[in-house]
């Protein structure tokens, strides 16, 4: 498994380019997330992918060539912390939410929403834990799932940003 | 300051660039464009009889000139007709700027009169792209895409135009950007001194050493760098086929193209090598045969300016990432005579001159002209050769054909050789010679095409005549998709399934003079040369040569399939393996 990070122009079909790497070569991303950073020109993308490592290096090398994609950095290379967020809506009581929240750990989980019979919990924690979690629950009460996918970010002095602009003249 | 509409900007914008010839074709979403294009005279606009045939002469233009061919074409059918010269532009890293004409912003997603997502379309097969969502944002927009084209390795860029993006009733202040900033996006330089004095020292012990040259050397203009080195190890260079001409073919230390259909000598020394330095070639499946059984006892150092391409297929001991041109002469700088084994690289090149002798190309020939009825390919090719001095620009299209011209006409310089070696399109040889005859007005350009292909852009005959270029075009007719039908005789026990036209080809001479040309048939060797000299002295008129060739000639040598380099047919009953 590879977890990538990208910062990317925050443009139509900046991320169509980048996805397309993968599709064209018929490898799967297994979680994709992104959003906007504090520069609002810049995106940041970050995907899980299950393939070989040559596969990856390649595709590591395919991506910096993008234009639109400014930099990018193979978080399973460096030191990183990672985690997911989920939100699952249960058929069950609030009584039976708190129940299961207290016996999640070592996921942490919060009730955020309940209407009529149903209880939607906020889950956050490693994706296996995320996993695990969703795995024990009885199957009869789950009724949805999202999750944000993995996300991530090199420790200590491993910077995911922008090099300033490069002017060139011709 | 002069004010502009979004469609005069585009054009002066070109103009700006230095654009002398856009190729094209209107239509609805282009039409204010078009408009521009009527007002100025800096930029010429060509009009083809069809998009893909735009796509080819623009490619042709820039195969020849080293500069970016510029394209212009509708939305809709106009976009996807252009689809394949751009993919062809693309496998072969050939710098364009195509400008596709788009419904109006309001209609796009509707699916209105001749909408096509030309962004999706040619996402795969572009180096980049982009969708103008404002007009005043054209000039840059346009110095960007010339900048991406042609810088790095080339590639096409296309620019999508929205209608009302060319409204000549929005005017704003024009001003072409001097430079741009982009964030993400650099030019390839020179290499780290370290990985420079790893290869020189692998350069400086290798005692059987292949330079084995591509495309790259010829966009990268490093030819003389290739040179020198060459001459200081007086090391064998081999030219993949795009590369041919990257290397002179009649220098002492050119071994002849290698790969699918490359020369028994140069298919042999890439096998046998203890040192491949691969410049500006990428290791294509059709000059490693199986990667697993790639020369296997070679050192290897890849110089190629795409980071991308190194390692893709084959793992080498130094990777020099860059600017060819650069690397070489940082190499060049540091290699010492001196320390060269030049007592085994002699003994090395007399083995691979021992390998000519017994396979290479003229001797197999030698041996059929002994007993043929019927015009060789081969020898139409030689006679193109000597009948142009060797001095002539040769576009090709896809087939036996095409592996003959690669074969036999001997390319002493770069830039001459025009054909589409990556995506293999059929319909690029007349288009491209049209590009290339619009730059090169006093130069002999051929089209060495077979009577499959030509029918593909056969169309453009017409516009030929229109502009008044005297191209050569020799039909090597076989009568038959001939390099399909090689592989069915090889590998289909001679099942000719679809190959054949059931004497349904044209009367290529009365074609030709029907859109006012001339055209010629030959069927006899005794006056082929004649014949073929004759054609090339015309040189205001387009001469369509019809030559009868062999219908049963197969291209050797072929490498197997799943073999090493060095298991090859060298002819239809002889193999090495
Ligand atoms: C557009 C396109 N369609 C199909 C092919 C597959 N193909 C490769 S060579 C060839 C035969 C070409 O015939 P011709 O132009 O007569 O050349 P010859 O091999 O006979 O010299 C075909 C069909 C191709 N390369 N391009
Ligand atoms: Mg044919």
């Amino acid at each position: 498994m590879s977890h990538i990070s990208i910062l990317m122009e925050n443009q139509p079909g900046a991320l169509s380019r980048v996805v397309g790497l993968f599709s064209q070569r018929g490898y799967n991303i297994d979680s994709l997330s992104v959003a906007p950073t504090n520069d609002s020109s810049l995106s940041r993308l970050t995907m899980v992918v299950k393939e070989e490592e040559s596969i990856i290096s390649q595709i590591l090398k395919q991506l910096n060539k993008v234009i639109d994609v400014v930099e990018v950095q193979n978080l399973s290379d460096i030191e990183s912390v990672s985690l997911e967020i989920a939100i699952v809506k249960l058929k069950i009581t609030e009584k039976e939410a708190k129940k299961i929240i207290e016996s999640a750990f070592p996921v942490v989980g919060e009730i955020i929403n309940h209407k009529d019979a149903f209880v939607m919990i906020k889950l956050i924690g490693s994706n296996h834990e995320v996993d695990d979690f969703l795995l024990s629950l009885n199957k009869q009460k789950f009724l949805e799932v999202t999750r944000s996918g993995l996300l991530g970010m090199g420790t200590g002095e491993n910077f995911l940003i922008s090099e300033s602009e490069t002017t060139i003249e011709y | 300051m002069k004010k502009e509409s979004g469609g005069s900007a585009l054009i002066r914008a070109l103009a700006d660039e230095n654009v002398d010839l856009l190729f094209g074709y209107p239509g609805g979403a282009a039409l204010h464009i078009y408009d521009a294009i009527y007002q100025q005279d800096k930029v010429q606009h060509i009009l083809v009889r069809h998009e893909q045939a735009a796509v080819h002469a623009a490619d042709g233009y820039a195969r020849a000139t080293g500069k970016v061919g510029t394209v212009l074409v509708t939305s809709g059918p106009g976009a996807t007709n252009a689809i394949t010269g751009i993919a062809t532009a693309y496998m072969d890293s050939i710098p364009l700027v195509v400008i596709s004409g788009q419904v109006a912003s309001h209609l796009i997603g509707t699916d209105a009169f001749q909408e096509t997502d030309m962004m999706g379309i040619s996402r795969p097969i572009v180096k980049h792209s982009f969708l103008i969502q404002s007009p005043e944002e054209i000039p840059e927009v346009v110095k960007k895409a010339f900048i991406i084209a042609k810088t790095g390795k080339p590639g096409p860029v296309v620019i999508d135009v929205p209608k009302d993006m060319t409204d000549p009733n929005h005017l704003f202040d024009y001003q072409y950007p001097k430079d741009i900033k982009m964030r993400s996006y650099s030019a390839p330089s020179e290499e780290e001194e370290s990985n420079v004095d790893e290869a020189v020292s692998l350069l400086e012990k290798a005692k059987k050493p292949v330079l084995y040259a591509g495309g790259g050397i010829i966009q990268g203009n490093a030819s003389e760098e290739l040179k020198k080195l060459a001459k200081i190890m007086n090391a064998p260079v081999t030219n993949t086929l795009m590369g041919l001409g990257a290397f002179p073919a009649t220098h002492e230390n050119f071994i002849g193209m290698l790969g699918m259909h490359g020369t028994y000598e140069a298919n042999m020394a890439m096998h046998e090598a203890d040192l491949i330095f691969a410049l500006g070639s990428r290791f294509d499946d059709r000059t490693t045969n199986n990667p697993k059984k790639y020369s296997l006892n070679a050192k290897k150092i890849h110089l190629d300016c795409d980071y991308g391409s190194i390692e893709k297929i084959i793992n080498v001991d130094v990777s020099l990432n860059g600017d060819a041109k650069k690397i070489l002469n940082q190499i060049l700088n540091k290699i010492d005579p001196k320390n060269i084994d030049k007592a085994s690289i002699d003994l090395w090149n007399n083995e691979i001159l021992n390998w000519r002798e017994t396979h290479g190309l003229n001797h197999d020939l030698l041996d059929k002209k002994f007993h043929q009825k019927q015009i060789l390919p081969q020898q139409v090719i030689q006679s193109l050769y000597k009948s142009t001095n060797g001095k002539a620009f040769i576009t090709s299209d896809v087939g036996q054909h095409q592996m003959f011209a690669a074969q036999y006409y001997k390319f002493d310089e770069p830039r001459k050789w025009i054909n589409s070696g990556g995506l293999g399109t059929m319909g690029f040889g007349l288009p491209s010679a049209m590009g290339v005859k619009f730059a090169f007005p006093d130069e002999d350009v051929v089209c060495v095409t077979g009577e499959g292909s030509i029918q593909m852009c056969i169309q453009e005959l017409s516009t030929c005549m229109q502009y008044g270029l005297p191209v050569k075009i020799i039909n090597l007719n076989n009568r038959a998709l001939g390099m399909v039908k090689q592989w069915q005789d090889m590998q289909y026990g001679g099942r000719y399934s679809s190959i054949l036209y059931e004497d349904s080809l044209p009367d290529f001479v009365k074609l030709a003079e029907s859109y006012g040309h001339v055209g010629m048939k030959v069927e006899d060797i005794s006056e082929l040369e004649e014949r073929m000299d004759e054609c090339i002295s015309m040189k205001d008129k387009l001469v369509f040569m019809d030559v009868y060739v062999d219908p049963d000639e197969h291209v050797y040598p072929m490498l197997e399939a799943g073999g090493n380099m060095s298991e090859m047919r060298v002819s239809k009953t002889k193999k090495t393996f």
